[in-house]
């Protein structure tokens, strides 16, 4: 008797769907792989940097678009000895809450320093762009001090 | 609207890795010793189960149905479960019994923390496009919250020492507690920071273990003959995600979830925070305006075992021990969730029958 003929089919595990980021997330990261960095006005005219969709006080949806500055200044930091596995980089570097020019709100993002005596709260960074930008918040590959 | 009590509590040690131990294996002597505690027999004995766990720490969806298997669900029982902390099971169990659904209820919280890397596990509760492929764990932005204090000089290092060595010395009477031990302030301060301005010290543990809890309505506790303490109030509040929005320095939400559950209708002898770092065991005590009159983590709080998913319970269920003990006739307790504090959760208890 033969042996019944196995059967074989080419598989890819894979999403067959792609996800949109919307008209406010998407505008901020088409604007990072334009190397550019937009925030949105709150209900009170704050400048929120990466803009929100809705106000988180109000509860209204935003849409007023502003384009801010790649420099801004460290309102907090965390000074990470030793990076985890997972941290955008491997030798010692901080994490900090940056209010970009032209921000009224701090974002957090890493920031790239020799030791942890060079920063500063109230210390000027500015954006260090990733080689290549996709449309992703590592777009900014981190902050460096001015 | 019917009163609600617990009648049950019991916790498991917090230890710092359960080895070879499964989840269902972590729970299973806390819920034995949980139905004894009440005179029962099983999960057939109460109205509604609810359970608190976060599938991100076994790593696979749906993780959190195997904790079923250490109740024995057949004959089929009603059974629900949130993907947080415990406490709010114990709030999803009181919106049961409240809405009539039920007299009773089995609450527990179960976290195995130690196979992952924990704060790295934390990061993708965040923002899933401007934070999470950060990957900024959750010991990072306690840290950023803990300098915005010492900056504008709300706090010193050594008010966050003396939390420390509070905390592990009040340990030393909690035959759960992972750290507990005679450490003094100067102890503290002579550690090196580890996530500058953080020590080591100022962080809770990476725990594992669960606790478990049995709540009904006072005409049930009544006549189950046990002593009880009623739950007069319990609310939570949330706020933004965007940590940039908040006022990282104050728990708005925390104060806004005591004023409605009347925590301010009497005098609060205790208090259990869950402050999973010393910074903000300071923030809480001073956002719900507790003075010297209330004992704050008598128990050693979280800094002396964190459980994930079971500690906010815990609060809860360290205050229930005090007032049946007789320690106390007053108490309240907080859970909390998210990164730095965002959503909390408060539950005054008091004296009832017998307790």
């Amino acid at each position: 008797m033969s042996q019944p003929e196995t059967l074989n089919q080419a598989f890819e595990l894979g999403y067959t769907y792609t996800r949109s980021t919307g008209p406010v997330i998407g505008r901020f990261l088409t604007a990072l792989k334009n190397r550019k960095i937009v925030g949105i006005k709150a209900s009170d005219s704050r400048v929120i940097v990466p803009p929100m969709e809705y106000d988180p006080d109000t509860a209204e949806e935003l849409s007023e678009f502003v384009d801010v500055g790649e420099q801004g200044e460290i309102v907090s930091f965390a000074w990470v000895k030793e990076p985890r596995e997972s941290h955008p980089m491997q030798v010692p570097f901080a994490w900090a809450m940056i209010k970009l020019d032209g921000a009224d709100v701090p974002m957090v993002h890493c920031v790239a320093a020799a030791a942890e005596s060079d920063i500063a709260t109230g210390a000027r960074v500015r954006a260090v762009w990733a080689d290549e930008t996709i449309g992703f918040i590592t777009d900014i590959r981190c902050f460096e001090l001015v | 609207m019917k009163d609600i009590a617990i009648v049950a509590y019991q916790q498991s040690d917090s230890v710092s890795d359960a080895g070879a131990v499964n989840e269902v294996e972590l729970i299973m002597p806390v819920l034995a010793r949980t139905f004894e505690q009440a005179g029962l027999n099983s999960a057939q004995d109460v109205d509604f189960v609810c359970s608190g766990s976060c599938d991100y720490l076994q790593g696979a969806a749906f993780a959190f149905v195997s904790g079923v298997d250490a109740l024995g669900a057949v004959p089929p029982i009603k059974e629900s479960h949130v993907e947080m902390d415990a406490a709010w099971a114990l709030y999803e169990s009181m919106l049961k019994i409240r809405m009539g659904h039920a007299d009773s209820a089995l609450i527990y919280g179960f976290g195995k923390s130690s196979p992952g890397d924990l704060p790295t596990v934390l990061s993708q509760q965040l923002d899933p496009y401007y934070l999470a492929p950060l990957w900024v764990d959750s010991i990072s932005l306690a840290a950023l919250q803990a300098r915005l204090m010492l900056d504008k000089g709300l706090i010193t290092e050594r008010d966050m020492a003396e939390v420390v060595s509070r905390s592990r010395r009040n340990a030393m009477n909690n035959p759960h507690a992972q750290l507990s031990g005679d450490i003094s302030v100067e102890d503290v301060l002579a550690e090196e920071t580890f996530l500058s301005p953080l020590r080591k010290a100022d962080c809770s543990p990476i725990s594992d273990g669960a606790s478990a809890m049995i709540i009904a309505t006072v005409d049930q506790a009544k006549a189950w003959g046990l002593p009880y303490v009623v739950i007069s109030g319990i609310d939570h509040c949330i706020e933004t995600h965007n940590l940039g929005m908040r006022d990282l320095t104050d728990s708005v939400s925390t104060r806004m979830a005591a004023n409605h559950a009347g925590m301010n209708a009497g005098k609060v002898d205790v208090a259990e925070l869950y402050a999973p770092f010393s910074h903000q065991e300071l923030i809480l005590t001073r956002a719900l305006g507790l003075d010297k009159e209330t004992q704050v983590n008598p128990s050693g709080g979280v800094l002396a075992g964190n459980l994930m998913m079971a500690s906010g319970l815990s609060r809860i269920g360290e205050v229930f021990n005090r007032i049946v003990k007789g320690e106390a006739q007053r108490g309240i307790a907080h859970a909390t969730s998210g990164p730095c504090l965002q959503h909390n959760l408060v539950t005054v208890l008091e004296k009832g029958e017998n307790a």
